[in-house]
């Protein structure tokens, strides 16, 4: 049974438990404007919902940036945009260390390993990186590869399909309503194409996005809606660490209580979703987000280092998993 | 010296003037961006479990997780 004191919440949460369907973007809010003390209920309810239609294995993925900054975008969260007086230099990654980062991550026990790049979309030059990237990694590193690289046009789905690329991640990054607050070089419409073409093509998608821009709880709850719309295979969840450089900065870190009330909602609108720990956790909830988060309604991590950050050592959460019980998802049944 | 994060020149923090402080908590999480010798911007690169910080005249600089 659910144990919230809002008998109409505590009903929705019910039914998302027995249903696995998830919660409109009203009851979302609700969650999202939820009272201290109940923060600890809701992240219950989540945790169950979590166990209840994903299990309890947590999907281990490592990540790598292939080429880093000068991107032209103005994405007002990234120190990789080109247009900001950020200190992050433009530099590629040579396919000896893409291995390395894959062989890395493969250690940890991961299954996923994705393939970043900082750009609109990938030129030639960077679908010939991919392409011989993935054949390296395929030589030496047993690990499903996925990849980052923009927005896409049909060719490039077609080949990122031939090229075994299993998951395709790109971000709606927040509420379409807030949108053009964060990004005005390109819009959330064209992310959302990219999304449908490769649904279409098979391969799994993943997609998120940054919590603590700015955006109103409203908002937030509009964001868990949409994704939920789009139904991606996996949602990875940031939070903001404000870069040097960046028009965001200044702004504050998103309080972690209602870091902890987006991983319940998010979890409650997406209950079947690879909910993913991602950027900014260290910073926003510190080592003992790690754990709420695992106990209510996060089933995925990136471990080691980020795109252009560090993250908290693999080990420390490969630990906690064992800890919590938590078995990580094995190759085999990821594919 | 240099601070490796904002690239400013450490001798006022070392006599008082200015704090590094806040750069210093951060590099907890980040790599370094700027040459502690000349301040140039470095090249660096992000891996899982390590990062590499290039400068075009002093070198590479080489780290773990947490900035150690």
């Amino acid at each position: 049974m659910v144990s919230l004191s809002d008998p109409a919440l505590a009903q929705a949460c019910q039914r998302v438990l027995e249903t696995g369907v998830g919660m409109d973007e009203a009851d979302v809010l609700a969650v999202l404007e939820q009272p201290d003390e109940q923060i600890p209920a809701v992240l219950e309810v989540a945790h169950q919902v979590r166990l209840r239609w994903c299990g309890p294995a947590v999907e281990v993925e490592g990540i790598v940036s292939v080429k880093t900054g000068g991107c032209p975008e103005d994405c007002h969260f990234c120190s990789q945009s080109g247009l900001f007086a950020s200190p992050v230099r433009a530099v590629w990654l040579d396919i000896p260390a893409l291995v390395e980062a894959a062989r890395q991550t493969a250690a940890t026990g991961a299954t996923e390993f994705c393939i970043v790049a900082a750009v609109r979309g990938p030129d030639p030059k960077l679908m010939a990186q991919l392409r011989a990237g993935v054949a390296a990694i395929r030589a030496e590193v047993d690990i499903n590869i996925a990849a980052s690289l923009g927005i896409l046009d049909r060719s490039q789905v077609d080949e990122l399909v031939q090229l075994g690329i299993h998951r395709y991640n790109h971000n709606l990054e927040t509420a379409r309503s807030f949108f053009p607050n964060v990004v005005t070089t390109h819009g959330w419409q064209e992310r959302w194409e990219t999304l449908r073409m490769v649904r279409e093509s098979g391969m799994e998608v993943c997609c998120g996005g940054i919590l603590g821009l700015g955006e109103t709880v409203q908002q937030r709850a509009e964001f868990a809606a949409q994704l939920a719309a789009l139904a991606p295979h996996e949602v990875p969840l940031n939070f903001l660490s404000p870069r040097p450089g960046t028009p965001l900065e200044q702004r504050p870190l998103l309080d972690p209580r209602d870091a902890l009330r987006a991983v319940a909602a998010f979890r409650l609108a997406l209950p079947r979703t690879i909910l993913r720990y991602a950027g900014g956790r260290e910073l926003t909830l510190g080592d003992l987000g790690t754990r709420d988060g695992l106990l209510g309604g996060v089933n995925a991590v990136i471990v080691g280092n980020y795109l252009t950050t560090l993250g908290r050592p693999a080990e420390q959460d490969l630990a906690l998993l064992q800890q919590l019980k938590m078995p990580v998802k094995a190759l085999s049944s990821a594919l | 010296m240099y601070c490796d994060r904002c690239g400013r020149d450490l001798a006022g923090d070392l006599a008082g003037e200015t704090d590094h402080a806040a750069c210093r908590a951060a590099r907890a999480l980040e790599p370094p961006r700027f040459c502690p010798q000349c301040a140039r911007r470095m090249k660096v690169h992000v891996l899982p479990a390590e990062w590499r910080a290039e400068c075009v005249e002093h070198g590479v600089l080489r780290g773990g997780r947490n900035g150690s």
